[in-house]
């Protein structure tokens, strides 16, 4: 499978990563060449195989449903551009 | 054994301008877990705090942050399988959903998509005394709640909150067995009164706990039934989904709106773009929510930050030892242990706190005669004062006393409505009331006796009548009843009445 330019730009603008017109072609072709690794992948006969999820034995580690964390509402907001009242405060949104 | 003989309802039909035409909806419901915590972290789920204020590290999308996750939102999904008779996966796994909006600082939700904790179940849905719809559940996954936008605090700014960022919400997804309005909101009522139940989800619509996005398609009679027959989604309209609601009425309103513009669409010879559309409830109407267009790309895989769930049968089992009486159990059983009608059965069982204080007040009493004083005399006058069941200022140990004072004979109905009056304003014990303020039943005969005898010596005049039309015997009997202060036994006074009278 290939990667045509308004595939990598479309994939582009859906990760919010900007990239220069110009640079468009030579993205699509390395992505074209990522895919056509994973392809040669699926020459591999993996009937009856479970799917590999993780490289050591674990389990799922869970939580008790307990509050342990918050409560540090000027931290959270530390890095954003813009807060006010408590709040993100962000270019308007509206449906 | 639960019996569940029911008919099916008929789908609710619209006249075009050619046709008849039929509705087809499918939901997802939304229910926010009750909980402590989040999802994945440990910060509170708590309603109405500052803003960011109940936000973690995790939850803000930190650089090198992990996703834990909450044991008790597992149990409480779990749970809510087996309370829609649904299986239960013992190995789900999470998948991340990409999606850019401000109030997603991951850039993806957490959730389900291709194993989720609980696979098929169903909801039955009443219509009225015998008739129901059974709606197929086709899944219930795990997933994590976005944050809040505030569009109106600033002309220029959407103000974001992540108060519910990583809250663990349910999303319950149902086949599309829903065939009307009506329908779709005696649906999600039912739900939300299981939930509740269960002790999963507060069922708060306002608070946006459980919200709805409905999909609805039209289609001319007889598809449906195909659609049922061989499964084949072909045989039905395109749908269109609308999102986010959560009022009862509103999904009514948007749901009618919505099949009716899809009708004129298709009578025009157009047809209908599969689309997501916003629910206008001001204007009445359902609009295309254009922006959402090229976020349906979701881009979907394996969440690598978690391995997949694996539970135990042995856990399931155990919680499934620990569920309560459902609905529809608690119904049927109050019908058949106290006598109650259909009606007054399912009035008694809305809530689990009026059935509880419903069981207490009936507990070695007059089933009947208890239903009939908490839904008509107890409801009534909590309702006209905004009150709910659990404040109520009689208790079930109180308003059982005043059914015992009827049931012996103590009081009459119509004392007792005075009692439960006193009972209701000033409190105290409805014996000591009845000792203390003279409100007994007179049933001694002698003394009604010299009542009657007092009020027809008193009355030549509508004695003759009485004796030429004993229909105003009547009249006596009101006048003897007056002049005992409602404290005559009203059956003893008729007869004595008729005996005097000569009738």
């Amino acid at each position: 499978m290939s990667i045509d330019i308004d595939t990598a730009r479309r994939v582009a603008h859906l990760a919010r990563i900007r990239v220069q017109e110009e640079d468009l072609p030579a993205l699509a072709g390395e992505l074209s060449g990522i895919l056509t690794f994973m392809e040669q992948l699926n020459e591999v006969d993996v009937d009856g195989v479970e799917p590999m999820t993780g490289v050591t034995p674990m389990r799922l580690k869970r939580r008790e449903d307990v509050v342990t964390d918050g409560n540090m509402q000027d931290k959270i907001l530390k890095n954003a551009p813009d807060a006010r009242e408590g709040f993100f405060a962000v270019p308007k949104v509206v449906e | 054994m639960l019996d569940l003989t029911f008919d099916t309802p008929k789908p609710k039909r619209i006249t075009g301008a050619k046709h008849d035409w039929e509705l087809v909806i499918g939901m997802e419901i939304h229910a926010q877990v009750s909980s402590n915590a989040k999802l994945f972290s440990g910060a509170s789920t708590a309603f109405g705090a500052e803003p960011n204020s109940n936000v973690s590290f995790v939850d803000a999308a930190m650089p090198g942050m992990l996703p834990v996750i909450n044991d008790f939102c597992v149990e409480q999904a779990v749970r809510t399988g087996l309370g829609l008779k649904a299986a239960i996966n013992l190995t789900s796994a999470f998948d991340r959903k990409n999606y850019f909006y401000p109030d997603l600082p991951q850039g993806y939700q957490i959730s389900q998509l291709y194993h989720p904790i609980v696979g098929e179940g169903e909801v039955l849905v009443e219509m009225g005394p015998g008739v129901a719809r059974l709606v197929r559940i086709e899944r219930i996954h795990l997933e994590q709640d976005a944050g809040k936008s505030i569009h109106d605090m600033d002309p220029t700014m959407s103000f974001v909150d992540f108060n519910r960022t990583g809250v663990a919400l349910m999303e319950i997804v149902s086949r599309p067995d829903i065939r009307g309005p009506e329908e779709a909101a005696a649906y999600v009522g039912k739900l939300r009164q299981i939930l509740r139940y269960l002790g999963t989800c507060d069922g708060n619509m306002q608070n946006g706990n459980l919200r709805a996005d409905v999909n609805v398609s039209v289609c001319l009679p007889g598809a449906y039934e195909k659609y049922q027959e061989t499964q084949d989604f072909g045989h039905l309209g395109t749908r269109c989904e609308i999102k986010n609601m959560n009022s009862m009425r509103f999904i009514q309103q948007a749901i009618d709106y919505e099949a009716r513009r899809q009708i004129a669409i298709l009578e025009d010879g157009g047809k209908i773009d599969q689309e997501t559309r916003l629910y206008d409830p001001d204007k009445g109407e359902t609009r295309s929510m254009r922006s959402k267009e090229e976020a349906h790309d979701y881009r979907y895989f394996p969440c690598p930050d978690l391995l997949p769930l694996e539970i135990e049968q042995g856990w399931v089992d155990d919680i499934a030892a620990a569920m309560p009486e459902l609905p529809d159990a608690k119904k049927a059983r109050f019908m058949a242990d106290f006598g109650l009608t259909d009606y007054d059965a399912s009035v008694l069982t809305a809530e689990l706190d009026s059935a509880r204080f419903f069981e207490k007040v009936a507990e070695g009493r007059d089933g009947k005669m208890a239903a009939n004083w908490v839904i008509n005399e107890l409801f009534g006058r909590l309702k006209k004062e905004g009150h709910e069941i659990t404040d109520s200022p009689v208790s079930a140990a109180q308003l059982g006393g005043i059914v015992d004072l009827i049931q012996k004979g103590d009081i009459s109905g119509k004392i007792a409505k005075d009692l439960f009056e006193i009972v209701y304003t000033e409190g105290g014990d409805p014996a000591k009331i009845v000792e203390d303020r003279g409100m007994k039943q007179v049933t001694d005969t002698g003394a009604i006796e010299a009542a009657v005898d007092e009020v027809i010596a008193a009355n030549p005049a509508q004695v003759e009548k009485a004796k030429a039309n004993p229909k105003l015997a009547g009249w006596f009997t009101g006048q003897v009843l007056k002049a005992t202060g409602g404290k005559a036994n009203p059956k003893v006074v008729t007869e004595l009445v008729a005996q005097k009278l000569g009738l």
